[in-house]
């Protein structure tokens, strides 16, 4: 199983200060799978989002311990090049954060980062993230206004559609349809299952019909630490550990 | 006592609060009017276009205006940029641990120094130890250092303002930390640092006593950096305390006043449109 295995984490802890937010997890995340990520609040699940793409550093006083290595590197090595390997991580956060500029601007923002000059390749980018983001029909003739006028579940497939145009291979998204309505969240989980051909993806999620509905593979996270991982399948109908089973029948969490 | 029925308590709390703005707003109202009734009959095209002869007590206040001008610009080109970048160490590049606090604490102090004590500075440290003399120059240097403290002030609040989400997306997209101030903190802090910037303008041209001492008070026209220049309010002030002419005098006053209104109006405009550009 281990063999294409994009992400490999061993063993990796992380602190903030003295607080533990994740204790010694040992878990793989499979090439062109969505691994949906499950747990109560503050179980460390978006912390390990951040970890993967070294959000973390940005917080005072975080710290690490263990290793994740992506196909076969150590993303913590010092010879990394952080801002690279954020572009290979797309991420998506909870609520929407579209940028205040257009929407234009939204999905070319990272592009630009990046060095994409010249309004030809830029205008292609964005209509194919945009595409793929499935938002492209919806916003076509209004590239130009602000990306803070659309509404929440368009704001989500945009900030989708920004981290597409980053071409990175790796989608990791942390609750993305908790603030939105059943179609929207409909809409959005109907990309993913599109988006898994191209990309590898982490769902972070609350709501566990979500994972039930999208993931191929579920992981559940307890007080920082991973209880048990296995095919959503499994996971839902027969899990191995009995906190497994309480969290998923809703007697805690 | 008796407690008041709330209804009344309600009546007189609006009643006295309401009094409080009209006081407010009288007083602004009366030191414009004041000054504009005595300065407006001087006005004319001419008292702003042609230079003071005879000391000031006939003659316009070009020469003036050119060295209010001048100083104001120079102090905000150096101000700004120091006062911007600092204000952005301090908000993006440090953890906020000691030293941070003690550039703070330091930058808080420089704005309680009155003037005339930054002028008696500006005219050590530039005019007679740099040997700047009585310039534009010096005064511009003093101001600017006078502005500092309020422009990183403001600075690091309008900063401070900009929601940490922009910052996390804009990292997660792959920019470095340099593009992510550079693209999206900045210009969603512009509005407030602008804001900063206008009110360090109105100071500067107000100031009085910083630019007496440094930029000295000849009525020539500037040719450079190293002519000493008068500004409008320390020409107003010489011609009211030297008894020129006090009708020049208020007419000075309303030209001052008059600007700081239009540049207000027109950053206000600026910034509406700077606004609606972004949102």
């Amino acid at each position: 199983m281990t063999k294409n295995a994009a992400i490999e984490v061993r063993g990796f802890s992380q602190y903030f200060g003295e607080v533990r937010k994740l204790n010694a997890l040992d878990l793989d995340v499979l090439s062109n799978e969505i691994l949906g990520i499950i747990g109560p609040a503050r179980s460390g699940k978006s912390t390990f989002l951040c970890a993967l793409n070294r959000l973390n550093d940005l917080v005072r006083g975080s710290r690490h311990e263990g290793t994740i290595r992506i196909d076969g590197r150590d993303i913590y090595d010092p010879g990394v090049d952080v801002v690279a390997l954020r572009r290979r991580l797309g991420m998506v956060f909870a609520t929407p954060v579209p940028l205040p500029r257009s929407i234009y601007e939204n999905v070319a923002f990272g592009a630009r980062m990046a060095g994409v000059r010249g309004r030809n390749g830029l205008d292609a980018i964005v209509r194919d993230s945009l595409e793929k983001g499935g938002l492209w029909e919806e916003v076509m003739d209004r590239l130009e206004t602000s990306g803070l006028k659309l509404s929440g579940g368009q704001q989500q497939r945009l900030c989708i559609a920004r981290i597409l145009a980053v071409k990175p291979e790796f989608i990791l998204l942390d609750e993305p349809t908790s603030g939105l309505d059943p179609i929207s969240t409909m809409k959005i989980e109907e990309s993913l299952r599109r988006l898994k051909k191209e990309y590898t993806i982490i769902l972070v999620t609350n709501n566990t019909k979500q994972a039930a509905r999208v993931a191929d593979r579920t992981a559940f996270f307890l007080s920082g630490e991973l209880v048990e991982i296995g095919p959503t399948a499994k996971i839902f109908t027969a899990p191995d550990d009995q906190r497994t089973d309480d969290y998923l029948r809703g007697r805690f969490g | 006592m008796k407690r008041l029925g709330p209804r009344i308590e309600e009546k007189a709390a609006r009643v006295a609060l309401w009094t409080l703005t009209l006081i407010t707003v009288g007083v602004l109202v009366f030191i414009i009017f004041f000054i504009m009734r005595r300065g407006l009959p001087a006005l004319s095209l001419e008292f702003l276009t042609s230079n003071p002869s005879d000391m000031g007590k006939s003659g316009g206040i070009f020469s003036t205006v050119v060295g209010t001008v001048a100083l104001s610009v120079l102090a905000i080109l150096i101000a700004a940029p120091l006062g911007v970048g600092t204000a952005i160490y301090l908000t993006e590049y440090t953890w906020g641990g000691p030293v941070t606090r003690v550039i703070r604490f330091g930058a808080e102090c420089l704005a309680g120094i009155p003037s005339i004590i930054f002028g008696l500075f500006g005219f050590i440290l530039f005019v007679t130890k740099l040997k700047f003399g009585w310039s534009i120059l010096s005064g511009g240097l003093t101001l600017a250092f006078m502005l500092l403290p309020t422009i990183i002030r403001t600075s690091e609040e309008a900063i401070k303002s900009v929601p940490p989400a922009y910052r996390n997306v804009s990292f997660s997209l792959g920019s470095t930390k340099w593009q992510t101030v550079t693209r999206v903190v900045l210009p969603s802090a512009m509005p407030g640092i602008i804001t900063g910037i206008v009110l360090s303008v109105g100071r500067s041209i107000g100031e009085t006593a910083a630019t007496i001492f440094t930029a000295g008070s000849a009525l020539r026209m500037p040719t450079s950096l190293f002519s000493s220049t008068r500004t409008m309010s320390v020409h107003f002030y010489i011609l009211a305390r030297e008894g020129i002419s006090m009708p020049k005098a208020y007419g000075t006053a309303a030209i001052l006043i008059i600007a700081i209104l239009g540049i207000n109006l027109l950053t206000y405009f600026l910034m509406n449109r700077f606004i609606k550009k972004y949102s």
